[in-house]
């Protein structure tokens, strides 16, 4: 831990690192997940394996078998029944957390990028790729909780293309059946996806694409990060921005600490470029943020590439960031994290 | 009909024909009939040459009937507008033999002026407009200076002083140009676009010149800011109907790629080409910048001719001085001595008394000084030689032997010369460097030499004073530069020792990677940086008087004390991937830079105080850019400095107390601004919750029900066995 005016992180904040190769991903991680309970994290990479861990002590507890291709994106239910996941085989995956089973298979014309379960986990939803002719699509799917989960329904709920620039992210909002979304050109926008209208949009949001979008716990406002080196949180009912944090390094996620007032970004420079450059020009470490002043805390260094995912334990108590390297790093926040006060006693809202 | 030439109505051709395509062709020889036919064959010859084809109907020439004799001058009829144009263009003052000149008019012309109103009238007198002061923020009641920065396409203009004084000047809406520039005395800004260069000044940064120099890369001021010399790559082409005047390039100065200026008026007062005639293309090496080089009161400029010659100009009117070169063989290089302060002042005293005897007692100012050197050619040694302008006399003169290149340093006072004379050995295997230092201000210019075994590859003499620094290397990889190659340095401090009147080494770093040497301004302090390398970005802080209190008694105490012991780290820091250094003119701050014009990592700026304590540090994409404003000479004399270094203290302890009352003005405002920020976020946060849950019930509900699974703890009970230790033992019974 090193750098910033109010460092709160120090060497005891050991990092468990998992080994690629011997037991884990091997290629760069996608997206990372923690569950409701946070004694689990999920994560997915370029493999097309999925794995689980125990988040208090790093040991893998399974994998989920049966993906083709890479695997961009997974998301677990509140109650830890359910996994869905999307790959680059064109599938969207239901899986049960439980035994590791696929329980129902989706197929696609093009890859899905992201999926996202909704509060009471009744639906899904999933953008697939624009590509060879077809359309960016966003697909809401209903989920049978009855029984054993196999029996799904093969048939979207809902189907609509969103016009313009394709999306990338997103998530539902608190308002039913109301999704956020994040768009390559940068905008953020709701969309109804009962109509498949657009209901608001912030074309501005960001100057480069969108590259990861996480709600708040209450989902009333989320944080998106994107290529233009700037985080953003926005209100999800009105996509009102209102904060910005401004960064040096093109960045891929952006998470939110809960009971503490920071924000996790992550990023470095792009991949093909960085093979020309050492480390320490990569910035690839997992920045700390005051979520409402908007200055730099305290750094994590760890990766040898761009972090390309971060999530942030729900208690607060650990994070977890997910490498180009193909590295998982979990890490355990120390006693100095919750006593810090970097910029004096204050009582922000969560 | 009785009507003469004068009466017939011509207005309806006039209008359907015109007479812009008759041209008046003046000076044109006198002639008999008889030679009528070769002379008109003649004449169209030469339009021809010049690429407008006439033929004979087309040539009128009127005779003097009463002498049989032609009249001088020619009417010529062209085909169309145009071509009458070009014919004007370049026909004009166009020699036609030994004794004729033709002089071309347009046959509307002559008309016109012939008929033109005779009467004076009296211009307007334009109402004087007071224009801002030039140097008005010199003015700044907190002293503060000033820099610009340039990146992306946005020129901003900062004040730079306490933390809470730093802020924005001004951010002019520039547009469309290669870079700027400051000119010495921090008069003025320059930008370089593609039509030329423009100046601006005054607190409002209005535009004060421009200089029309198409498609212009480079400019350089001369020292006094009277002159300006631009360069562009493309030699100068004046396009048809281009504006004319004294502030134009005009056809004459087409092909060359100088031009010098003057500030005040705007005008060009020549060109030049870069390119000599007896250049063989081999010898086309890189251009030297400046290519003219200014003597330090604007004077003269010179420029040296390789191989040939130092051609000295006067100014204003930019003559050769003595209508002659200095015809020098072999001459590589030269450099105009510096005038120091106090060369200024006697200076400025000779101009105020009257040039009568009675001005015997006042010491007349120094003469302008030049100093050359000449490689080793055909038997002779190299030489360089010290001379006197504009005597021209040869003051000293120091041959070289196995010489393979010099390089001129003159200190900036003009007191010390110092030569680095890179030498090779007998096989020309190995190059080692000697230093040739002249005492200029001494009889007879004594020369001391400094042997050097190791290549040196910096060289900087400490701003009035007596010291100076060099950068040496022996490093097998020097020379061959490649990616991740740091090359290992040595810097040695060496000081003049008055006693035995020679430099002596004061100290030597080794095992460097610094490879740039700044300077303070005011001397004393001394920074190492590491430039340019994608490894290494080291800056190192040297006091190199940190015992001595007062920097003004300096003089009498160093030889008392051991040599050298003054010399002190005061803090290393490091900018990552920096490509420029530079100290601020107060020689308080040191700022430095990483442009996007060298690499495009971490593009940006630092600034930090002479201790290397960061002040600021400012990451921007696409960073161009950092260039401190410079000052002019102060203004108090000699004894004014003295009163205020006596009374620093009182002075500092007003400024104590000033930093003292911000210091709680600032944290206040941080506080309350923090304060602000909390609050809106609070309140930001109580509306959307309140919008989202108003309902409050349904909603509670769920939250409960997730609060309440989360508290279920499972308690575990663990029984670890663990053998702490075995041992195995043997009895023996």
């Amino acid at each position: 831990m090193q750098y910033g005016p109010g460092c709160f992180l120090n060497n005891e904040t050991a990092p468990v690192t998992y080994l690629p190769g011997k037991n884990g991903h091997e290629r760069p991680l996608t997206q990372i997940k923690f569950n409701t309970a946070g004694d689990l994290l999920f994560s997915c990479s370029k493999d097309p394996v999925i794995d689980v861990w125990y988040s208090h002590n790093g040991e893998r507890l399974g994998t989920y078998n049966g993906n083709n291709g890479a695997v961009w994106t997974v998301d677990v239910d509140s109650e830890s029944r359910f996994l869905v996941s999307g790959s680059a085989d064109n599938t969207l995956r239901l899986w049960s957390v439980a035994s590791g089973k696929c329980l129902y298979t989706w197929e696609f014309p093009t890859a899905v990028r992201r999926v996202a379960f909704n509060e009471d986990n009744s639906k899904i939803v999933c953008i697939t790729e624009q590509r060879m002719g077809y359309q960016c699509a966003i697909r809401v799917f209903e989920i049978n909780r009855e029984g054993d989960g196999t029996n799904q329904s093969e048939e979207p709920l809902y189907l609509f293309n969103p016009i313009g620039s394709k999306a990338t992210v997103c998530a539902f909002t608190l308002t039913p059946n109301v999704i956020i979304t994040g768009h390559e050109s940068g905008k953020v926008a709701l969309f109804n996806v009962e109509t498949g209208q657009e209901i608001e949009s912030n074309e501005r949001a960001h100057s480069g694409k969108v590259t990861d979008l996480q709600l708040s716990k209450d989902r009333t406002y989320c944080i998106t990060s994107s290529e233009d080196k700037l985080a953003r949180i926005h209100d999800t009912k009105t996509l009102m921005v209102i904060k910005t944090y401004t960064t040096e390094t093109p960045l891929n996620s952006a998470a939110l600490a809960p009971t503490q007032p920071y924000v996790l970004l992550g990023g470095g420079q792009p991949a093909d470029i960085v093979t020309r450059t050492s480390a320490r020009e990569g910035k690839f470490e997992t920045r700390f943020w005051h979520k409402v002043y908007e200055e730099e805390v305290g750094r994590v260094k760890g990766h040898f590439g761009p972090i390309n995912t971060i999530a942030v334990h729900p208690a607060g108590t650990c994070f977890a960031s997910g490498g180009e390297d193909g590295y998982i790093r979990l890490h355990h926040f120390d006693d100095s994290y919750f006593k810090a006060q970097p910029f004096g006693a204050i009582a922000a809202e969560d | 009909m009785a009507t003469t030439v004068d009466d017939i109505d011509y207005s309806d051709i006039e209008a359907k024909y015109g007479f812009d395509n008759m041209l008046v062709v003046d000076g044109v020889p006198v002639i008999d009939k008889s030679k009528l036919e070769k002379l008109v064959a003649r004449i169209c010859k030469e339009f021809s040459r010049k690429g407008v084809s006439i033929k004979p109907e087309d040539v009128y020439m009127p005779w003097n009937d009463s002498t049989g004799k032609s009249q001088g001058f020619i009417f010529i009829e062209f085909k169309n507008v145009d071509d009458a144009n070009l014919a004007l263009a370049a026909m004009h003052n166009h020699p036609f033999d030994a004794k004729h000149q033709f002089k071309v008019n347009r046959f509307t012309d002559i008309e016109r002026y012939a008929n033109l109103d005779e009467t004076y009238i009296e211009p307007e007198t334009e109402e004087y407009a007071p224009r801002e002061h030039l140097r008005a923020w010199l003015a700044d009641p907190q002293g503060r200076d000033q820099y610009v920065t340039y990146r992306g396409e946005d020129v901003e203009i900062y004040w730079h002083g306490k933390p809470s004084q730093s802020e924005l000047a001004m951010k002019p809406d520039w547009k469309d140009f290669l870079y700027v520039a400051w000119s010495p005395l921090g008069t003025y800004i320059a930008t370089l676009h593609r039509q030329g260069v423009r100046l601006w000044g005054g607190s409002s940064w209005k535009p004060q010149q421009r200089f029309a120099h198409p498609l212009v890369k480079l400019i350089d001021f001369s020292p006094c800011e009277q002159y300006l010399v631009t360069w562009s790559n493309e030699a100068i082409v004046v396009p048809e109907g281009a504006p004319q005047g004294p502030q134009y390039l005009s056809p004459d100065d087409e092909g060359n790629n100088i031009a010098v200026w003057d500030i005040k008026s705007g005008d060009l007062l020549r060109t030049f080409s870069t390119v000599s005639e007896n250049d063989s293309p081999a010898a086309k090496k890189q251009m030297q910048w400046p290519a003219l080089k200014w003597s330090p009161d604007d004077k003269y400029v010179a420029r040296v001719t390789a191989g040939q010659m130092i051609s000295v100009h006067e100014l204003p009117s930019m003559y050769l001085h003595g209508k002659k070169s200095l015809k020098i063989e072999g001459v590589v290089d030269f450099e105009w001595c510096p005038q120091g302060d106090r060369d200024r002042e006697d200076a400025e005293k000779d101009a105020l008394t009257p040039t009568n005897g009675a001005a015997k007692t006042v010491k007349k100012a120094r003469e302008n000084m030049l100093v050359y050197w000449t490689p080793e050619v055909a038997n002779q040694p190299a030489r360089v030689t010290l001379l006197g302008f504009p005597s021209r006399a040869i003051l000293r003169q120091k041959n070289l032997f196995n010489v393979t290149e010099c390089k001129l340093y003159w200190q900036n006072q003009g007191d010390f010369l110092c030569v680095k004379v890179d030498r090779h050995t007998k096989t020309k295997k190995s190059i080692f460097c000697n230093l040739e230092i002249f005492r200029v201000r001494e009889k007879d210019y004594p020369v001391e030499v400094v042997e050097l075994k190791d290549t040196v590859t910096d060289f900087s003499w400490e701003p009035k004073g007596e010291r100076f620094a060099i950068v040496s290397s022996n490093d097998p990889n020097l020379g061959n530069p490649g990616p991740g190659i740091t090359i290992k340095t040595d810097v040695s401090f060496y000081q003049l020792e008055h006693g035995k009147n020679d430099f002596k080494l004061l100290r030597t770093l080794p095992s460097r990677t610094s490879n740039a040497i700044r300077w303070s301004p005011r001397g004393r302090h001394v920074v190492l940086a590491t430039v340019g390398s994608s490894s290494k970005s080291e800056l190192e802080f040297w006091d190199l008087d940190f015992n001595v209190e007062d920097a003004g008694r300096r003089e009498g105490q160093v030889s008392k004390e051991e040599w050298g012991s003054g010399i002190q780290l005061l803090g290393t820091a490091d900018h990552y991937a920096l490509t420029d250094v530079e100290w601020d003119p107060s020689g308080r701050y040191l700022a430095t830079s990483a442009s996007s014009w060298t690499h495009t990592l971490e593009n940006g700026y630092a600034i930090w105080d002479f201790r290397g304590q960061e002040i600021t540090k400012q990451i921007q994409d696409r960073f161009k850019q950092f260039i401190w404003r410079p000052r002019p000479r102060t203004l108090l004399t000699k004894d004014q400095q003295r009163q205020v270094r006596k009374n620093l203290r009182e002075y500092s302890r007003t400024f104590d107390e000033d930093d003292a009352a911000e210091e709680s003005n600032v944290s206040a405002e941080l506080v309350a601004l923090r304060k602000r920020l909390v609050d809106e976020w609070n309140a930001w946060r109580m509306r959307s919750k309140a919008e989202f849950f108003g309902d409050g019930a349904q909603r509670a509900g769920k939250e409960g029900k997730t609060h309440s699974e989360t508290e279920e703890k499972e308690e575990i009970e663990v029984w670890i066995d663990e053998v702490i230790d075995q041992v195995e033992e043997e009895v023996v019974e």
